[in-house]
């Protein structure tokens, strides 16, 4: 594949968000154009991504020096596996969020297709590009459709949590340029082929490349700067909720990993930073999922966790541990996703994820409780399914290492998962709904589903089911979860040889570099 | 030295005002805080350099690091662009958004005005 061919993944949806955006401008109310054009510019990208994961598993690094300039100058486009396998999976997830979102009535505004477009465009330049103020543009791209996705719908709630997102975000972004600022300063260069290894042998460039890693610690919520993610992820749409878990914070965790395996040369002089902040934000974040009582909440909490597990793979900077992350990575963003969706048609279906006014439902719901039950099981690790794989790789690298407070606690976590999952469960699956005592108009004031007086939501919901339609796309995921376990071995070629390039990211950097 | 005085200025009050309740001002705490940036990357070009960076214009050892430049005005772009869309959700969330109530704190004129060219607008 020749280089030139990079743009096409930023520039396709782009271009595509842009010809919507007018076609809703001349001809008001054609939603339906939305609906085939979306997943096409998606599913293309899906396509691209799987060339070039053909292309790149043999090592090559297919490289776009953008406008021609010499390398050096001109702003660089590169592509490894790693960036492949991203690519790839972003892609996907786009391509079964929106018949998702479509399916909820997410999509009713005309705006939300072109902007989860230009999303997906600034997703894609993330992850291609070797430029560090090229990263900065892209991640805001990314950004700002997602602000505007975050608060679409309104209400008070929502907006309350839109305004601490962006904030947020606003100061992520903020301290991540005044990073790339200082390494400019300090480094000459933003350049991440000229940049490699710098961080290894400059103290003072390995301060302003931890200036932009704190900025993207915030972006991917690693602990202790997770505050807001599950503050906001569980307060807006479902749908959106369901996108970004699989989008927003893994570009955070694509740039750290690539940026400590380039310009920090993967040093262990760094690593127990990384390693503590990992298994801190392991446990820490289930240990907060245990507090919580509603089916986002919850699973947000279990998010955090889990981006734990993945920097735990990068703080061995080993190969085998780094293959184990990439793995873990595409399992999780799938199998996350299709919880979050689950945990979105509940709330869409019966107005509420909250544990103490569901139940019951394995019986109304048993396709929705079957998707439901193996992606948790996927994600708590048990044995046929993708997260087990994933979870084995990561510990026995992790012993490799001589980790072994690690494996103990990749088990132990894992085990409060599994707790947290079967409390999900039995909460809204199996137990049957709370009784409410004296169905004299007692419920709680506030709560505006419960219009009929007390009686629990899933009662007051008689009559028509999810539609089949609507699970269609956790059902894929879920499905997908299942064929990553018991077939696990081409993904394990794949992020095997994305380990071996990001522990050794040699013939990226000549590639970049031009030399 | 006075750029680093800018910076430290600018950060100071920026975070300052982030720290305040209201989101008003935490808005005017990040225009602070992007100046500061803004300064922050052109010092990273180099002080001592400040002529045109254009070939033919200035000599080329006096020329300022145009890359720099370049970032800033690009961030600029960005930050003005998320402060109008901030600005936008502090206003969002308030009654009078969209009543045409006047704003707590804001000139009752104004606010009146405004609402009575809302009412004279259109019988819909």
């Amino acid at each position: 594949m020749t280089g030139g061919l990079l743009v096409l993944p930023v520039a396709g949806p782009l271009l595509v968000a842009g010809l919507l955006a007018l076609v809703h401008h001349l001809w008001p109310h054609t939603t339906r154009l939305d609906r085939v054009a979306g997943p096409a510019a998606a599913g293309g990208v899906l396509v691209f991504a799987g060339s070039l994961l053909a292309a790149t598993s043999d090592g090559a690094v297919p490289v776009l020096q953008l406008g021609g300039w010499q390398p050096g100058i001109a702003i660089v486009f590169a592509a490894d596996t790693f960036s492949a396998v991203m690519l790839a999976v972003t892609s996907l997830l786009v391509l079964v969020s929106l018949p998702f979102a479509a399916a909820l009535g997410e999509d009713e505004d005309p705006a939300f297709v072109p902007l989860v477009l230009v999303l997906l465009a600034g997703v894609s330049g993330a992850v291609l590009t070797a430029d560090l103020f090229n990263l900065f543009v892209f991640i805001e791209v990314m950004l700002v459709p997602s602000y505007l996705l975050f608060a679409a719908g309104g209400g008070a709630e929502r907006l309350a949590a839109a305004r601490l997102y962006v904030s947020i975000s606003l100061m992520a972004s903020t301290v991540l340029l005044a990073g790339v600022g200082l390494l400019y300063g300090v480094a000459g260069t933003v350049n991440l082929g000229e940049l490699a290894g710098a961080a290894e042998s400059s103290p003072a460039v390995g301060f302003a490349g931890a200036v932009v890693l704190l900025a993207l610690g915030v972006k991917s919520a690693v602990v202790p700067l997770h505050g807001w993610l599950p503050q906001t992820y569980s307060r807006t749409g479902p749908a959106v909720a369901a996108l970004f878990s699989g989008l927003l914070t893994k570009v955070g965790v694509y740039a750290v990993i690539r940026l400590y395996s380039v310009v920090y040369g993967g040093t262990p002089r760094y690593l127990w930073v990384i390693m503590a902040v990992a298994l801190l934000t392991m446990v820490v974040g289930v240990l907060g999922a245990v507090g919580e009582h509603a089916m986002r909440p919850v699973l947000t909490f279990h998010m955090v966790s889990q981006i734990g597990y993945v920097f735990v793979g990068l703080a061995l900077s080993t190969a085998a541990g780094l293959s184990a992350t990439v793995f873990f990575l595409v399992q999780y963003v799938l199998v996350k996703t299709a919880l979050l969706m689950c945990a979105g048609v509940v709330e869409h279906r019966y107005g509420t994820g909250d544990l103490d006014r569901l139940g019951g439902l394995v019986r109304r719901e048993p396709l929705l409780a079957g998707v439901f039950a193996v992606s948790a099981l996927t994600l708590a690790g048990i044995p046929p399914l993708s997260g087990f794989v994933a979870k084995l790789g990561l510990a026995s690298a992790a012993a490799a290492a001589g980790q072994y407070l690690a494996v103990a606690l990749l088990v132990g976590v894992s085990l409060l998962t599994l707790l947290s999952m079967v409390k999900l469960w039995n909460g809204v699956f199996w137990e049957p709904p709370a009784e409410q005592p004296g169905a004299d108009g007692d419920a709680e004031p506030g709560e505006a589903s419960a219009a009929d007086g007390g009686a629990s939501p899933v009662a007051s919901a008689l009559g028509s089911r999810v539609r089949p339609l609507v699970l269609a796309p956790p059902l894929f995921l879920a499905a997908a979860a299942v064929v990553l376990g018991l077939w696990a071995e081409p993904l394990l070629s794949f992020s095997t040889v994305a380990g071996a390039d990001l522990a050794d990211p040699a013939a990226w950097v000549a590639a970049v570099t031009g030399r | 030295m006075t750029a680093a005085l800018v910076v430290g200025l600018l950060v100071a009050s920026g975070v300052f005002l982030l720290l305040r309740r209201g989101l008003l001002r935490v808005v005017l705490g990040f225009v602070l805080l992007g100046h500061a940036v803004n300064v922050l990357l052109v010092s990273a070009g180099g002080m001592q350099r400040r002529g045109v960076p254009l070939l033919g214009e200035a000599d080329a050892d006096g020329a300022a690091d145009p890359l720099p430049q370049a970032f800033v005005l690009t961030a600029v772009v960005i930050t003005f662009g998320i402060t109008v869309y901030m600005l936008a959700l502090a206003r969002a969330g308030d009654p009078g958004a969209t009543t045409g109530e006047p704003f707590p704190g804001e000139d009752a004129d104004r606010g009146g005005e405004a609402a009575d060219q809302r009412t004279e607008g259109g019988p819909s």
